[in-house]
């Protein structure tokens, strides 16, 4: 269970359905661990600037991550948490560990786009 | 001033020296802001368990913050993380912060406590494989390398504390350390010598990693032949201490040659009515303990600070 103020992704099913859905949607997928949740602090800020977007959680050890797990771009990824970005449905963007604010905004801005003010 | 955004202190940093100063303040009922570029806790989340803080048994790292702001939070402070500084002012008598959020906060005082960060070998090989293999989180990755063989770098508290916590993993853990001998207090360093899975190359540094999509290798230096060897390993996790988060104050407030705040026995800077506390100031020892104390110091010059405005 991940205690966030972010929707939360149960199964593999639903993120299909997400990114099919939503033009762009960041997923952060982790544990309650000091690496992970300054990302979704993060997330959460930035959730209310980055209306474009659709933020989402999803425990790491919930077996339905293997969606993201076994993805080809977290492919020798060995630190938590993973975090994905999808782009019309296909996933262009993953990064391993920690990411700070300023890292963040980098990837929402050159993979989605910069908010509108 | 009656202006919202104006605070009588305005602290910098959210980890155990800023919150604790942060209890202190918004206590005694001073309007305190605390802002960080980061969750606050600081460096004390990634530790997995505070067993050594008193009053406390045994207690995560990032539960110990979420505490100490819900404390703060309780007495009134304003506690924002994630909140990036854009520029400040600290000379005057009034004080300014400007936030990436396009707010300016003012404030009478300022307590400095930007802690500091996870210092890197900075060496090839280093950015690529983080979190491909390299990582600065026992607590975190360990179980990554469940069944694997791994190398811890470092020789003081932190560094042998995880590779014993790492051996729940791990099958080996190699401790590469660059002296002779470790700095670890002697409990540490007898708890790792004891580990069976736990083995020792001294006098050595990482010179380099490699691998390909994930870490397979360090290439070790002996120091005093300056021999290099190639040493297969499936991870490693680096604890050699931290660098202060100064950067941004060189030429504002005193700091020193290795980037620490000059502060004084009252935490006071060179600036009137602005206090360094916590990790980034120069000092010997640097614990969670250590932080609080200053933090508590900090807030309470501050504070007879504030009171001595009013006087004038």
């Amino acid at each position: 269970m991940l205690y966030t103020n972010l929707n939360h992704v149960e199964s593999a099913a639903q993120l299909e359905k997400i990114i099919s859905e939503n033009e762009n949607v960041m997923v952060c997928c982790g544990r309650m661990g000091p690496m992970c949740i300054p990302v979704y602090d993060v997330m959460e800020e930035l959730e209310k600037v980055y209306t474009h977007v659709k933020f989402f959680d999803m425990e790491f050890d919930n077996p339905e991550a293997q969606i993201i797990r076994n993805a080809p771009l977290t492919r020798g990824f060995m630190g938590l948490p993973y975090t994905v970005y999808y782009k019309n449905g296909e996933m262009v963007k993953a990064t391993t560990s920690i990411q700070s604010m300023p890292q963040v905004k980098a990837i929402l801005d050159s993979e989605f786009g910069q908010p509108t003010a | 001033m009656e202006n919202s955004n104006h605070y009588d202190v305005i602290i910098l940093g959210g980890g155990p020296a800023g919150l604790t100063a942060a209890i202190y303040l918004s206590r005694a009922r001073l309007k305190t802001l605390l802002l960080t570029d980061g969750t606050p806790g600081g460096q004390m989340t990634l530790t997995h368990e505070i067993a050594n803080y008193p009053g406390i048994e045994k207690i995560n790292g990032y539960m110990l913050g979420s505490v100490m702001k819900k404390q703060a939070t309780s007495f009134g402070a304003v506690v924002k993380g994630n909140t990036e500084i854009i520029s400040f002012a600290f000379e005057g008598a009034t004080k300014s912060v400007a936030t990436g959020d396009g707010q300016t906060y003012t404030s009478d005082a300022v307590i400095l406590a930007p802690g500091g960060r996870s210092r890197t070998l900075g060496v090839p090989g280093e950015d690529t494989f983080k979190g491909r293999g390299i990582s600065y989180c026992a607590t975190c990755d360990g179980d990554f390398f469940t069944g694997k063989e791994i190398v811890v770098v470092g020789g003081g508290n932190s560094a042998l504390e995880e590779a014993v916590s790492l051996t729940k993993y791990a099958t080996k853990v190699t401790v590469v350390h660059q002296f002779d001998h470790f700095q670890a207090f002697q409990y540490a360093v007898d708890e790792a010598k004891a580990n069976p899975k736990i083995s020792f190359v001294m006098s050595s540094t990482i010179a380099s990693f490699y691998g390909d999509e994930k870490l397979e290798g360090v290439t070790i230096k002996n120091l005093d032949t300056g021999e290099e060897t190639d040493f297969s390993t499936d991870g490693v996790f680096i604890f050699i201490g931290y660098v202060p988060n100064t950067e941004w104050l060189k030429g504002v407030v005193n700091i020193n040659e290795r980037g620490e705040i000059i502060a004084g026995a009252d935490m006071s800077t060179n600036l009137a009515g602005v206090y360094a506390a916590g990790d980034a100031n120069a000092k010997r020892y640097r614990q969670v303990t250590t932080a609080v104390g200053d933090g508590t110091i900090a807030a309470m010059a501050a504070a007879d600070y504030l009171h001595s405005l009013k006087r004038k």
